[in-house]
């Protein structure tokens, strides 16, 4: 008995210190992990830039493990933290088995869906990043001079695809003649950085011909632009602005804006809209990057030609096709 | 005398590798400007002080116990199974195939077709090294590694291909009908005025592994079959002197081995999860072997070197939640005690062994 008045005491305490931090927004990185130069980078970015914005502060945590998940979003729900904010397609499942729990606490899952019927304090945020890779695909069969471009993936995952996806289909509205090479770097967690198996893909792929490689491979991209840039060919970075890792070796990168979307969710607080949210390139959620390392690299008919086609991507006049919609690509085959 | 009493030798020993561990892990917290003694606190609030807190180191007790019992029964026989992950994954999928496609009526029937189902998907992910180290005298620790990335490739691939849902980003499976998922504690000790063990994903095979290690004692200690290992873990010429048949035993306990690492897979999945991911052993059928050391290979000793890495586990999470000491460095700590407990075991006990046999000339 006395050690459950223990418990009921201590829970208490941390009830009273929780208070403490009401209504400051939390952060949950995938398992990539904070630093990894490319997506959820991009989401601690933006809660930084938040915080230098608002003068707030927020609690952050890198998960361990597949338990974690829901343990992280609990705590931070039970602590009081409003918004909670999570990265990757692994946290939609958890958010909806806790946010039922929680009906005061608004979670954000960015790149999962979780059906807004049944959870009506959450908000599900999705990016159209095929229609950015058909972008990038664009430019690098522009910048081919061998009639060969690639790309490098991470985890085989249906998400990854997508990308390969838009890119084939960029590269062939550009040039209906290119060849275009795709490897995925393996089948686990792992592939999202392991930038040594990176480096060799990237290798075989220019022993096949290709001058320009786009990279969706998390840290693994790291390993494929250095390998690009010691060989002396072109890469394209993903998800935050690779550029400047090698200035004037990097073409460009697929931005994908979750820093953005984190700190537009931070903003809002426990005021947030929930529901579902497709940033396209109608919304400037993707996009590709520009800036004085790539100048040189990227030609005023490339800017134009790009130009031309986000707008018939916008307008509706040409879809690209996304590959999770049927799990089938019509430019390349897995 | 010229040896420690067995009580210095299943204490003292780990005891000690424990503290040195301990104090290295401050020494490493103090070197990155946090605190080591609120470090400590937290980890003990968090995982030890509040019935949630229990909730998740029993979890991953659980996981420990298993693939810790997994690796004893390698040890008696002399064998190092590294293979308790890719069993345990394994194991993962048979659980996952009965959930799915047999539209049970009782979570408690459900349970009992799981464990045979994880227990036989374990065993005979097993049995192929099992059968090349017999036959072929293929070493066991380069097979069972081996097939641990095979079992990766498997499970990802019928993930991926076969029982992703249609539109799915995760390579999981469905989410288990509601029929087979297990009661957890919270479901078993909770009541509305007194919400014990909220949302905490330990469940009722943590009695299962309680139960494992009692069957552990009795098949290693009791039976001859036990004996049998024991003995060929001792002197494989004597075993083939007194008849014993060297290739069944080692078939028999890498089967038995096989298949503790893939009930593992029951907790992960039915009871956490409720449907298959694909990293749901997280590293388990590693820490087992730590375990199974620190454990002397016995259900005892394993069942509380379980307990103190489930700890750590849930510890290190705290620590993750509400400090800013990055993941990297608790890994490191979780490490350490690894290290200390499996790896360095001989760094304390040879002079301790020392000191005992000197004390005890003293007094004769």
């Amino acid at each position: 008995m006395t050690l459950i008045t223990k418990f009921l005491g201590a829970s208490a305490a941390l009830a009273l210190t929780a208070g403490a931090a009401l209504a400051d927004p939390a952060l949950v990185y995938d398992l990539g992990g904070k630093f990894d130069k490319s997506f959820n980078e991009a989401a601690y970015n933006g809660a930084e830039a938040w915080a230098a914005e608002t003068g707030g502060s927020y609690r952050d945590i890198e998960l361990q493990s597949e338990a974690q998940r829901e343990q992280a979003l609990r705590r931070f729900a039970e602590a009081g933290f409003n918004p909670v904010v999570t990265t990757g397609f692994s946290m939609s499942s958890p958010i909806a088995s806790v946010a039922p729990d929680y009906p005061d606490t608004k979670f954000v899952t960015i790149d999962g869906f979780v059906d807004p019927e049944e959870h009506p304090n959450v908000l599900s945020i999705l990016f159209s990043e095929h229609e950015g890779s058909y972008l990038v695909g664009m430019m690098a069969a522009m910048a081919s001079e061998t009639g060969t471009v690639s790309f490098v993936g991470g985890m085989d995952v249906p998400l990854i695809r997508k990308f390969a996806c838009g890119y084939a289909q960029g590269a062939k509205a550009a040039n209906p003649d290119i060849e275009v090479i795709s490897n995925m770097t393996g089948t686990t967690p792992a592939a999202w950085n392991d930038p040594v198996k990176g480096s060799e893909l990237a290798s075989a792929q220019i022993s096949q011909g290709s001058d320009v490689i786009f990279a969706a491979a998390g840290g693994t991209g790291i390993g494929v632009l250095q390998t690009a840039a010691d060989q002396d060919i072109l890469s394209i970075g993903v998800d935050s602005n690779q550029n400047a890792l090698h200035p004037g070796q990097v073409l460009t990168s697929m931005l994908k804006r979750v820093d953005v979307a984190v700190q537009d969710a931070m903003t809002a607080g426990a005021d947030l809209e929930t529901g579902v949210t497709v940033l396209g390139l109608a919304e400037n959620g993707v996009d590709y990057a520009m800036d004085e390392n790539n100048a040189d690299l990227v030609s005023e008919d490339m800017v134009a030609a790009l130009d031309a086609a986000r707008e018939q991507i916008v307008s509706g006049e040409v879809t690209v096709h996304d590959y999770s919609s049927d799990d089938s690509c019509p430019a390349l085959s897995f | 005398m010229d040896k420690m009493p067995a009580w210095a030798d299943a204490v003292l020993v780990p005891l000690i590798s424990i503290l040195l561990a301990a104090i290295l892990s401050a020494l490493v917290i103090l070197a990155i400007g946090e605190n080591p003694v609120e470090a400590f606190n937290l980890m003990v609030e968090g995982a030890l002080m509040r019935s949630a807190g229990w909730g998740y180191t029993l979890y991953y007790t659980t996981n420990f116990i298993f693939t810790g019992l997994c690796a004893a029964v390698a040890f008696h026989a002399k064998m190092f199974n590294i293979g308790g992950e890719g069993q345990a994954m394994i194991g993962g999928l048979g659980v996952a195939l009965v959930c799915l496609f047999i539209p049970f009526p009782h979570w408690t029937v459900a349970l009992l077709v799981a464990i045979v189902a994880a227990g036989a998907f374990g065993a005979l992910w097993a049995l192929i090294p099992a059968y090349l180290q017999a036959k072929r005298g293929s070493h066991i620790v380069i097979t069972t590694i081996m097939f641990n990335f095979i079992a990766s490739a498997v499970l990802n691939y019928v993930l991926v291909n076969l029982l992703r849902p249609q539109g799915a980003m995760d390579p999981a499976t469905a989410r288990f009908p509601e029929a087979t998922q297990l009661p957890t504690f919270q479901d078993m000790f909770a009541t509305a005025d007194n919400p014990l063990f909220r949302g905490s994903p330990a469940n009722v095979t943590f009695f299962l592994a309680v139960l494992a290690c009692v069957a552990f004692w009795f098949l290693m200690w009791r039976t001859r079959l036990g004996y049998e290992i024991r003995a060929f873990g001792h002197s494989e010429s004597a075993v083939k002197y007194a008849g014993i048949s060297p290739v069944r035993i080692t078939i028999v306990a890498m089967l038995i081995s096989g298949g503790l690492a893939g009930m593992m897979a029951l907790n992960t999945t039915m009871g956490e999860a409720e449907r298959l991911v694909m990293n749901a052993t997280e590293g388990a059928g590693f820490i087992g072997i730590a375990v199974a050391l620190m454990g002397r290979s016995h259900p005892v000793g394993i069942f509380l070197a379980a307990l103190l890495f489930g700890f750590l586990y849930q510890g290190g999470a705290e620590l993750a939640l509400w400090t800013n000491i990055p993941r990297e460095l608790i890994t490191v700590i979780q490490a350490l005690v690894i290290l200390f407990t499996g790896a360095l075991d001989n760094m304390v006990r040879m002079p301790l062994e020392r000191l005992f046999v000197a004390l005890g000339r003293k007094d004769a």
